[in-house]
């Protein structure tokens, strides 16, 4: 049967960002007045049922992280929703929230409500600032037709939705760092224990939510978990949203459940391979998961098979390869982004970034050697599980990854003194091809 | 004179960073309607956490001057309440804040794998030659800086430009120089948007 998409339902369609739109066509603001005829703890217990796993990458089970919230404490208690979605390849939450963003507000509210939050901010990264004026707007039209705001809907409930601005820092995406942020600080992250359910924003218990995590909130709690676990294969229910870049025909964003596989995702949705050149490889949740090969493309997409295929799901953020693409190169490249974006707080992450960058950027003009490579081994293996964060096995990954599957380019690079595989899409010049 | 019998002291570097001091700029401080955007900003926050007003503080000056020099990070310190080095904390760590004057249009080419599988390094390359100058500079005129940044977050629309607060998506590199004399001739009208964006009524960015 045919999968009907609920989350992107209606976001090709005029005006479905609006209010009006939202209750008229996707029963809007009806799980939030449902979840107000429940106690705060039913509400968890359905979303635990439900089987949710957060969609920001770690796929954790959201229920259970509202459960840990600490609840009897004098200290407010608030949600963060982290919308910003700076993962490479992954651009899911920005669609969410342009055209459909009521679904994220109410989502927000039901959570508050779940926990016993007052306010919910939504941090959002600062390049989004499109985003932010729609998003803002609309949060005010919530407010004055009193979906937010105090006493919501008769409930004695109070709620507010505030959104709050990143500016540019891809750590501020892991969630004491996000935390960090909000309280005005540089995105860094903080040493755990104590967890932000315990002590987060303000040192006050604190629950960090995706945004598509937000958005599937209001369909559990009208819908039921029973609905919800009923898409997809066991423990990976839910609808989920699948970011596909790269050397495909029709890149985008595309719902589907956790039961379809890799190739149907790339050849059914994405219209297969640009130019119908082969696949060499796909990055299956964003860059900072390891890569898989042609040979595991029926793997279905769901967080617990793409990690028995030895990769990760992340942020379902596919990235589509094809036989153009040096994997040294694209080492490089990814070393470049996590060098620039690492917080420096963590040393292994901070120093290893800039060394692994600059052995790749070696072997990639020509001048490596082979001892260049147990180098790179040594140094990127030296930062996995040594960082406050994943940030640093993040980081390591691409390098490891890209040596495992494809040492002999590596090797080519050494001994032809050269970059093996240059393709026309790459620049020639060494200013612009990232070597400096 | 140096301590090491056999190294000079070289010339004080900071490692990795390439640290300079923001200008100390002529007196600053906020025009009404932005003091009264900052006043209402505040109160979303607890009253002793204003500082988590800090980046919108900071947007707020950076649109009133272009940039940000020392003069304005004390005012911001002084509206927050906190000392001016942990705003300039703050500034050195974001990469959306300039402490140095820019270009009227500001072009955040990505060069993140998935733009630069569909050619984003050649759009840079375009657009240096285009303008005469390299990445991180401003051209003579003033009209253009060019700086490469990391994902946008717009991966399905590559490659991607951000410029100011605008987006144009999807550039080919052959069509680069089109495009600049595009901003030259009608502004901001030239850029494409998000094209999400676009299907609202909202019109443009």
């Amino acid at each position: 049967m045919a999968y009907e998409p609920i989350l992107t339902q209606h976001v090709g369609e005029p005006r479905s960002y609006t209010l009006d739109f939202y209750l008229k066509n996707q029963r809007g603001y009806e799980g939030l007045r449902k979840a107000l005829t429940l106690q705060p703890g039913d509400v968890i217990d359905q979303v635990k049922a439900s089987g949710l796993r957060g969609r920001g990458g770690a796929g954790f089970p959201t229920g259970l992280k509202w459960q840990f919230v600490l609840k009897d404490t004098p200290k407010p208690k608030y949600i963060c929703c982290n919308a910003d979605e700076s993962e490479p390849g992954t651009f899911k939450d920005h669609l969410l929230m342009e055209r459909n963003p009521h679904l994220l507000i109410e989502g927000c509210a039901i959570a508050a409500y779940a926990i016993g939050a007052k306010v919910a901010y939504i941090y959002i990264r600062g390049e989004f600032y499109h985003v932010q004026e729609v998003l803002e707007a609309e949060i005010e039209k919530a407010y004055a037709a009193g979906y937010l705001g105090k006493n919501i809907l008769g409930s004695g409930f109070d709620c507010d939705v505030y959104l709050h601005r990143g500016a540019g820092a891809y750590e501020a995406g892991e969630e004491t760092a996000l935390i960090e942020s909000l309280e005005g600080k540089r995105a860094q992250p903080r040493i755990k224990p104590p967890f932000p359910a315990v002590a987060g924003l303000y040192q006050c218990p604190t629950a960090v939510n995706n945004v598509e995590t937000l958005c599937n909130v209001p369909l559990i709690v009208l819908n039921g978990p029973e609905w919800f676990s009923g898409i997809g294969p066991e423990k990976n229910g839910g609808p989920k949203l699948f970011c596909i870049s790269g050397h495909v025909k029709k890149p985008g964003v595309y719902e589907a459940s956790m039961q379809t596989t890799l190739r149907e995702l790339i050849y059914d949705h994405a219209g297969g391979m640009l130019d119908d050149r082969p696949l060499k490889a796909i990055i299956p949740g964003g860059s900072s998961v390891p890569l898989l090969l042609p040979d595991q493309l029926d793997t279905p997409a769901s967080f617990d098979a793409v990690q028995k295929a030895g990769s990760l799901l992340g942020s379902a953020g596919l990235i589509v390869l094809n036989d153009s693409v040096c994997m040294v190169w694209l080492a490089m490249n990814l070393l470049h982004f996590y060098r620039h974006e690492s917080c420096g707080k963590c040393t292994p992450c901070r120093e290893g970034c800039d060394w692994l960058f600059k052995l790749l950027a070696r072997l990639e003009a020509g001048e490596g050697q082979s001892k260049d490579l147990d180098l790179l081994f040594g140094v990127s293996s030296n930062i996995v599980g040594k960082t406050l964060c994943a940030f640093g096995d993040a980081a390591a990954t691409p390098v490891l990854s890209t040596m495992k599957l494809f040492r002999p380019e590596y090797e080519a690079h050494v001994r032809e003194g050269r970059c093996t595989l240059p393709a026309d899409w790459r620049a020639t010049h060494p200013l612009f091809a990232g070597v400096h | 004179m140096s301590f090491h019998p056999l190294m000079e002291y070289a010339p004080a570097k900071f490692h990795k960073s390439e640290r300079q001091l923001a200008e100390p700029g002529d007196d600053f401080t906020y025009t009404p309607e932005h003091q009264a955007k900052f006043d209402a900003v505040v109160k979303r926050y607890p009253v002793d956490q204003r500082k988590s007003a800090i980046l919108y503080a900071l947007y707020l000056a950076q649109r009133q001057q272009g940039y940000l020099t020392a003069a304005a990070m004390r005012h911001v310190a002084q509206q927050i309440g906190c000392t001016a080095s942990e705003v300039e904390d703050v500034v050195s760590y974001y990469t959306m804040f300039v402490t140095r004057p820019v270009g009227t249009y500001v072009l955040n080419v990505c060069r993140t794998l998935p733009c630069a599988l569909r050619g984003a390094e050649r759009v840079t390359e375009e657009l240096s030659a285009a303008l005469g100058i390299k990445p991180g500079e401003t051209d003579p005129t003033g009209t253009f800086t060019l700086i490469e940044v990391e994902c946008l977050g717009a991966c399905d629309r590559a490659p991607v430009v951000m410029v100011n607060d605008d987006w144009h998506e999807c550039l080919a590199p052959e069509e680069v120089r089109r495009f600049v004399d595009d901003i030259r001739a009608r502004g901001r009208t030239a850029f494409t948007g998000c094209h999400l964006h676009k299907e609202t009524d909202r019109g443009g960015a």
